[in-house]
């Protein structure tokens, strides 16, 4: 059954081929014998997976089951699930057990799917490999000795490994593209405001956005679908109609005009990887595409500007957790401020703390112009460039990563090493717009991806060009070994 | 040296909005801890903030009550520090874009002369909770049921020159605020906090000394004393030829003086940047007018036009409209009886007098405006003296029924009968034929306590009912007729 | 720009992070690190263009003033670390 794809199974379930207990049952065994030497989950919910799929069983024979109705699915362990630990991979939330669900979580029960468990994640989403996690860190399927890519490295492997069919993650700087090109699996970050970031636990405010992982565009449709839509209770939400992502997926591509960024494909690129993009673009040719050289000329500024942006709001975002009200609380304070001291150095690994110290300098007294005020300048800049671009072509591609899976440790000793591994990705969002990857080709026997960025609310037309890139192409179906 | 006092005052007014001003947990006034406190309130993990309407709407009245600038496009800002009764680690307030610009309010000073003072700006912001100090074993208890309620910070320009004045700009920044319903303006209860900046300059000159911050003054009273005896102090060091130190202070009203909270000056940098989980508020055209067209008459107004058709003078007029239901309630009793100036002595002095006696709020008063407006017209026509009236006032208040009601049952109608007052009259210096002849003996300018005697025995015999002014005229009449 | 361990002292307090002695030069080193990549955006000439706090052009929607949340203290607090007579509890703040 793990072979499947998400719509396969959801087809299954609707021609009885197959109860939700019964693939519930399934993946629960897999995640059970598999998931020991990959690591992708924090916590498993066996229990409560069981009931929901019973009752999504029951609501099928009631005649009221949608698409997703008893489909097993994973959420990234920032998403607040009622009752059930969320931990954002920290020492901070270890003991955090929310009395509310994420509107994320919500919509996806709503819609029948059932939660197999909590994946696991960069602490806080602050991390390109999944290696800073309080948890300890997840093996990329395809090779144990490397990482799948961060922040969310769990529902990426996850999916890779097929212990889900799909699951929800989140992605600040690229942490759901790049992750999934470094896994080879399909992964979607909506344009800002199009899924509600309620109960979503907040790492850089203005550039978070839930998106669904799967193993392939059509499946990623059909989570967006149930994970997209206006709550009043962000907002920063899109009061915009949802369209069925699923409805287009099939449409032509014949004249799309794919704009190539020569700033993506230059000398600084391996040339491996941009053979491997170029045969995947090939693809796109022979289904009609036209490719087009385009520039974004301050794509070097983007990650500067996103290192001051994105810890500046984290800083403030972090503040709450104190050990004051929950979370992690120091043993026996001597008095408030050695509260407030301690349970913040025990509770945050390093990495997070080094953000929480980058974002509080760039916000401090004498600094702020120089830094932060310079950085959302930058920031218009780019979203400029990106607009004019985008007003000439359909969308943008280039490569989700600047290489394949990188060895866990590689690239822990200089953390400026690990931030140039969103090079690519972090563009998108800083400039809110929807960007996608999908497998594209393997490199060294590692799964490589190819990244599309379009403009604002053009996620059906995303999905449509990777939809019909995977009809023509089967690497979103390799699988690593050792998984069966 | 003459020392000359520079102001500015910082009133944080909690505005009187169901629901808080980024959640929907309610706002009331003393619930048990905590059960006001939502997770948005409590920065549990996720959680965001929602911009109450009303919120943005009674800032926008307040400022079109002090003619001020509003912005067209406000912007909210995450100001940063740690403190436990500040869940997020940050307060959302504003900083560069403030919803009110600058304008301006009217004071009256005792003296009879105006003031005009400057409000630089007034911002939406959200409330901390609450820290109690008392003892849990040695640990602070926290209620964040206030946390999250709206406030409305009102700055002033440091044009205010006296304690007099600072309470003259307090009490009409509080008078706007219950006219618009924006707040009740309960002090005791911390609807309206008050922040002073004083610093002090030899008289004349033209720059501004180091000022002194006085945080958290929450009565007119307190804040007449504080300044008092923050400008001694501050004097005192000056004269020593010392320098002031700028600084935060509380005032102590049980000790009568300001102390230094420099303990707790850790250097706040404040990080200020634009909240990112809020988007800018648009303020349009249309929402400013109609806000404007339902604003309800203003103090200042209501001032002029009870001096103008009442003809009230300045004082009079401002005791009357200090308080919204107050002037209400006026107006009333001169719509029911047809008199201006004894209606204004009746609310003034005689309502107000037993109010206090009571310690009841005008909402409470046990007589309506409709019956003392009654009470006041058979003053008026006749029936009653003004002496008598007291008496069914008093009769009223204790329930006894209508002005009419109680006359009838009391018998108090006066007597205006002039053959009823000439008999009486006559009687009475038929009985004290002694004092008439004495009366009579005495030289003119010594006989007035002894008329007051006859007057008094007229009176008495009538049981105060007789009409005074006839008594008067008769005795004066009959005594001097030989 | 580059800081000193002084000015890390400094933001780790603002920060309420205690840094352990030892943790401090490293820290810095790698603050610098990261500073330094950052200056990388200096060159820029952004001249007057206005910051972009959020990349949506909407503007704040308005939330009627009504109460709709009840009273759930029981559960909240059932998290914290402690808690007494409904009231959350910290250490005193040293005067």
């Amino acid at each position: 059954m793990h072979e499947l794809s998400l719509k396969q199974l959801s087809d299954g379930l609707a021609s009885g081929d197959f109860s939700s207990v019964e693939l519930t049952d399934h993946f629960l065994g897999r995640i059970e014998r598999l998931d020991p030497s990959l690591n992708s989950f924090i916590s498993v919910t066996p229990d409560q997976a069981r009931t929901q799929a019973k009752a999504a069983d029951e609501r099928r024979s009631a005649g009221d089951a949608g698409p997703l109705t008893g489909i097993p699915i994973a959420h990234k362990d920032l998403f607040c699930t009622d009752g059930v630990r969320t931990s954002c991979a920290s020492k901070m939330l270890d003991n955090f057990v929310p009395p509310y669900d994420a509107t994320v979580v919500a919509k996806m029960k709503d819609a029948g799917c059932v939660m197999l468990g909590k994946t696991n994640m960069d602490e806080f989403a602050m991390g390109s490999s999944n290696e800073t996690s309080w948890y300890g860190p997840v093996k990329n399927p395809w090779d144990h000795e490397r990482v799948p890519g961060g922040s969310s490295g769990g529902a990426v492997a996850c999916v890779a490994a097929r212990l889900a069919p799909g699951a929800t993650a989140t992605d600040t700087g690229g942490s759901i593209r790049q992750p999934a090109a470094l896994c080879g699996v399909t992964g979607l970050k909506p344009t800002y405001g199009r899924v509600s970031r309620y109960g979503m636990i907040a790492f850089a405010s203005s550039l978070d956005q839930g998106g669904p992982v799967a193993g392939s565009a059509q499946d990623c449709a059909m989570l967006l679908n149930a994970m997209a839509g206006f709550d009043s209770r962000d907002s920063t939400s899109l009061d915009s109609a949802v369209p069925d992502y699923t409805a287009s997926l099939g449409d032509s591509i014949e004249g799309l005009r794919i704009g190539l960024p020569r700033e993506y494909f230059d000398e600084a690129l391996d040339p491996v990887m941009a053979e491997t993009m170029r045969a995947a673009l090939a693809e796109l040719e022979k289904l009609g595409a036209t490719l087009i050289d385009v520039s974004l000329p301050n794509t070097h500024l983007a990650v500067p500007a996103y290192y001051v942006i994105a810890p500046a709001e984290a800083s403030a975002n972090l503040a709450r957790f104190d050990g004051a009200r929950y979370g992690h609380r120091c043993k026996d304070p001597a008095n408030l401020e050695d509260m407030y001291m301690r349970s913040r150095a025990e509770g945050f690994g390093n990495e997070v703390k080094r953000r929480i110290m980058v974002g509080t300098y760039a916000l401090s007294a004498g600094y702020y112009d120089a830094y932060y005020r310079k950085a959302q300048r930058v920031r218009r800049v780019i979203a400029n460039d990106f607009a004019n671009v985008l007003s000439t072509v359909d969308v943008i591609a280039g490569p989700a990563s600047p290489s394949p899976a990188f060895k866990l440790g590689e690239k822990s000793s200089d953390p400026v090493t690990m931030y140039l591994e969103d090079i690519y990705t972090i563009a998108a969002n800083l400039a809110g717009l929807p960007a996608m990857s999908a497998p594209a080709g393997m490199v060294n026997n590692l799964p490589v991806g190819i990244q599309l960025i379009g403009n604002h609310l053009q996620e059906a037309r995303l999905l449509n060009v990777a939809h019909r890139f995977q009809q023509a192409t089967d690497w979103h179906q390799r699988r690593p070994a050792g998984i069966e | 040296m003459i020392w000359e006092m520079v102001i500015g005052l910082e009133v944080h007014v909690q505005l009187a909005t169901k629901s808080k001003i980024f959640s929907g947990a309610a706002t009331r006034f003393g619930a048990a801890p905590n059960t006001q406190a939502c997770a948005v309130d409590l920065a549990m993990p996720g959680t965001l903030p929602v911009l109450n309407e009303e919120a943005v709407h009674m800032a926008v009245m307040f400022g079109l009550a002090i003619d001020a600038q509003l912005s067209r496009r406000t912007v909210f800002d995450r100001k940063n520090y740690f403190y436990p009764d500040l869940p997020k680690g940050y307060q959302i307030s504003q900083l560069d874009d403030p919803i009110v610009g600058r304008g301006e309010v009217k004071i009256e000073l005792p003296d009879g002369s105006s003031k005009r003072i400057g409000v630089t700006r007034a911002h939406l912001e959200e409330d901390a909770g609450k820290s109690l100090h008392e003892d849990f074993h040695g640990m602070t208890g926290i209620d964040l049921n206030r946390a999250g309620t709206p406030l409305l910070e009102i700055v002033s320009e440091p044009d205010i020159r006296s304690a007099a004045e600072a309470v003259a700009y307090l009490k009409q920044i509080h008078s706007i605020v219950t006219y618009l319903g924006i707040s009740d303006g309960n002090m005791a209860e911390g609807s309206m906090r008050c922040d002073i900046n004083i610093s002090l300059r030899p008289q004349g000159a033209s720059e501004y000394g180091t000022r002194a911050e006085i945080k958290n003054v929450n009565s007119f009273r307190f804040v007449e004393k504080a300044i008092e005896v923050e400008f001694e102090r501050q004097a005192d060091i000056l004269e020593g030829g010392g320098e002031i130190v700028q600084e935060t202070r509380l005032y102590d009203a049980n000790k009568n003086e300001t102390r230094s909270m420099r303990s707790k000056e850790v250097a706040h940098d404040y990080r200020y940047f634009p909240e990112p989980d809020l988007l800018p508020v648009e303020i349009s055209e249309a929402f400013i007018e109609a806000t404007r067209a339902q604003l309800p008459e203003l103090p200042t107004a209501k001032i002029q036009r009870f001096k103008e058709r009442y003809g009230l003078n300045a004082y009079d007029a401002s005791v009357l409209c200090a308080e919204r239901a107050l002037a209400d309630f006026y107006e009333q009793v001169v719509e029911v009886s047809g008199d201006a100036k004894i209606s204004a002595n009746w609310v003034m002095v005689e309502l107000l007098a037993l109010l206090n006696r009571d310690g009841l709020k005008l909402a409470d008063s046990k007589v309506s405006a409709d019956d003392l407006g009654l009470l006041v017209k058979r003053i008026l026509d006749g029936t009653i003296s003004g002496k008598i009236a007291k008496q069914v006032f008093d009769s009223m208040w204790n329930g006894e029924g209508t002005p009419d009601a109680i006359i009838e049952a009391k018998g108090l109608r006066q007597v205006a009968d002039t053959g009823l007052i000439e008999a009486m009259v006559d009687e009475t210096l038929a009985n004290n034929a002694e004092q008439v002849e004495k009366y009579r003996a005495t030289p003119a300018d010594k006989r007035v306590k002894m008329f007051g005697f006859f007057v008094g025995q007229v009176m008495k015999a009538s049981k105060g009912k007789a009409n005074p002014q006839q008594v008067n005229d008769l005795l004066r009449q009959k005594l001097e007729s030989e | 720009m580059s800081v000193s361990e002084s000015d890390i002292a400094r933001v780790a307090e603002l920060a309420r992070i205690r840094l352990d002695p030892t943790e401090v030069p490293e820290l810095t080193n790698r603050m610098n690190n990261i500073l330094g990549m950052i200056d990388q955006m200096q060159s820029a000439d952004t001249g007057d263009i206005q910051p972009m706090a959020n990349p949506l052009d909407a503007v704040q929607r308005l939330r009627p003033d009504a109460v709709t949340e009840p009273d759930q203290r029981d559960a909240f607090q059932a998290l914290a670390p402690a808690s007494q007579d409904g009231l959350y509890l910290v250490p005193k703040v040293i005067e």
